[in-house]
């Protein structure tokens, strides 16, 4: 029989920093589409980071700026006692960071992707920024906000170098599924591995043909237009 | 300051536009002149240098407009048109300018005066429509209706603009000509002080200009907005405006009454018993002669002229064609 547990927190954390990315990254992306600062440049590259960069050499930074006997972790431990290091919150935080280009760039793509124009003629109409955002520019990155959001989430459900530098695979508070797959291979318990595997399988099939699908729809209503 | 228009009753015409030379002075300083009411409803004057494909160009224009005034910008391409209306609506930063409408100064750059786009009482219709392609009609023009203006104006455009049929179609569902009457209506719904037209008819056929013309002198005449359009289309220009400047490598070379500048008498000629104007689209050479052929409202005239008088011309120039007897000339406008 499979424990469920991993697999929730999995979906817990995937949840929660799925909904703080969208919120951070509508203003990072937004920012980053029409901003003419020379330094955005700098601020996308770290933004890409994780793309690249080995999960692990994230953790391991995180791990030390989380740590309680270091700057900021000591900082946040003397301060608010609050400890990062091998907890949920840290796990969440450690996601962001490592989620965060995945959410941002095709939310930047969809900005980017918009007639220059329409900006311009909310303006003349009297409109404010904020406005124009709300009413003119998000309604038309829908499938943009929905990639992100779907991106986002399956690759915090898929994680697995971050989680498990920050998190240690703590039985109910940091051992996701990912983490519990290793953890049962480890053991040599096959069968459990191979279901955590199926699910692990089945929902990243699910969740890229969710993306495809929305940007097949997306394609076919800009056809439309 | 000095009265363009050739004819002294029109300078009591208030629908004519009071276009002066661009001298520093004779426009008048609102500081120095201590008249409290403004003697115009638009007062404009920008220097700012354009980035051209021939290298850097000083856009260096003034000119002033008394209310409902219809102006249109008119000149070759590159001559700083848009960029006119842009400094207007404040989309486009000058080196240095003053706009003041009905009194309220929108720019001067002396006093670092510069009300943002959305502060500036303005109806854009840019040349591409810009339509948002998820609302309706109806929402377009409840978007761009401001909170404090009567929401009867939504209603009152979508009849004027005979769009009421079409108030739940998405953009997407209309045609060009639906599509401008939109854009137009959605200018004019949040009541602007001043219309400003970017080649709005350039992305329709002919006949779809003519009857879009038709409403934008319906609108003027409903809502008397004062109005400044840029086209190079002269039909439409002679049609839409009262007051005419000529833009050319960034400043005015000419300025005046539609009739004065494109139909005055030419100067090689006697008094002509036929004018019109159009644009070349041909010139053949054949049998030691050059044919010239003209587009003139939907007609095509073709006339033999010699080298010499072939000389000034291009295929795409904008020319008068006149005749005093049973032989046209052809003489360019600009």
């Amino acid at each position: 029989m499979i424990d469920w547990q991993p697999l929730w927190l999995s979906l817990r954390l995937a949840l929660i920093t799925t909904t703080i990315l969208l919120a951070l990254a509508i203003p990072l992306g937004y920012w980053l589409a029409y901003s003419r600062q020379r330094w955005k440049i700098a601020a996308e590259a770290v933004i890409s980071l994780p793309m690249v960069l080995p999960p692990t050499v994230l953790g391991f930074y995180l791990l030390l700026a989380f740590s309680p006997s270091q700057g900021f972790g000591r900082w946040l431990d003397h301060h608010f006692n609050i400890r990062l290091a091998f907890t949920f919150p840290g796990l969440v935080i450690a996601s962001l960071f490592y989620s965060l280009p995945f959410t941002v760039n095709p939310i930047v793509a969809g900005f980017r992707a918009l007639p220059s124009d329409w900006r311009n003629v909310s303006r003349t109409l009297g409109k404010s920024d904020w406005s124009t955002l709300v009413r003119i520019l998000l309604p038309n990155i829908r499938a943009s906000l929905i990639t992100g959001a779907v991106l986002s989430f399956a690759h915090t459900i898929g994680e697995f170098g971050v989680v498990m530098m920050i998190g240690g695979g703590i039985p109910g508070q940091t051992r996701v599924a990912s983490v519990a797959l290793y953890d049962e291979v480890q053991s040599m318990n096959t069968g459990a591995a191979n279901r955590y595997a199926l699910v692990l399988l089945a929902f990243s099939f699910i969740i890229l043909l969710l993306v495809y699908g929305i940007n097949q729809q997306a394609v076919k209503s800009k056809t439309m237009l | 300051m000095t009265d363009f228009d050739p004819k002294p009753d029109n300078a009591t015409d208030p629908l004519r536009g009071k276009l002066i030379h661009p001298s520093p002075d004779n426009f008048p300083d609102p500081k120095q002149s201590g008249i409290t009411t403004p003697p115009h409803f638009l007062q404009f004057q920008a220097t700012k240098t354009l980035h051209t494909t021939s290298g850097p160009q000083l856009l260096d224009v003034r000119f002033e407009l008394p209310k409902a005034g219809k102006l249109a910008i008119y000149g070759p391409s590159g001559a700083g048109k848009t960029t006119l209306l842009r400094i207007l609506s404040g989309l486009t930063e000058v080196t240095t300018g003053h706009i003041e409408v009905d009194g309220e100064v929108w720019l001067d750059t002396s006093r670092r005066i510069d009300l943002p786009t959305r502060r500036r009482s303005i109806g854009f219709v840019f040349q591409d429509f810009a339509l948002f392609p998820h609302l309706t009609v109806r929402q377009q023009l409840e978007y761009a209706r401001h909170k404090t203006t009567d929401g009867k104006i939504v209603p009152e455009l979508l009849a004027l603009m005979e769009l009421e049929s079409l108030q739940h179609l998405r953009p997407a569902l209309l045609s060009g000509g639906q599509q401008q009457r939109v854009a137009l209506a959605r200018a004019i719904a949040r009541r602007p002080r001043l219309l400003l037209l970017d080649e709005p008819l350039s992305a329709l056929d002919d006949e779809m200009r003519y009857k879009l013309q038709e409403y934008l002198v319906k609108i003027h005449r409903h809502y008397e907005l004062t109005t400044l359009l840029v086209s190079h289309h002269l039909p439409e220009v002679l049609r839409l405006s009262d007051k005419v400047i000529i833009l050319e490598k960034g400043s005015v070379s000419r300025e005046g009454a539609p009739s004065a500048l494109f139909f005055a008498p030419s100067q090689d000629l006697s008094p002509a018993r036929f004018q019109t104007v159009g644009e070349i689209t041909a010139i053949n050479f054949s049998e030691g002669n050059y044919i010239v052929t003209v587009l003139c409202a939907g007609t095509f005239i073709s006339v033999v002229l010699t080298a010499a008088q072939t000389a000034r011309l291009q295929v795409g120039k904008k020319v008068r064609v006149t005749s005093n007897d049973f032989h046209p000339v052809i003489n360019p406008l600009v």
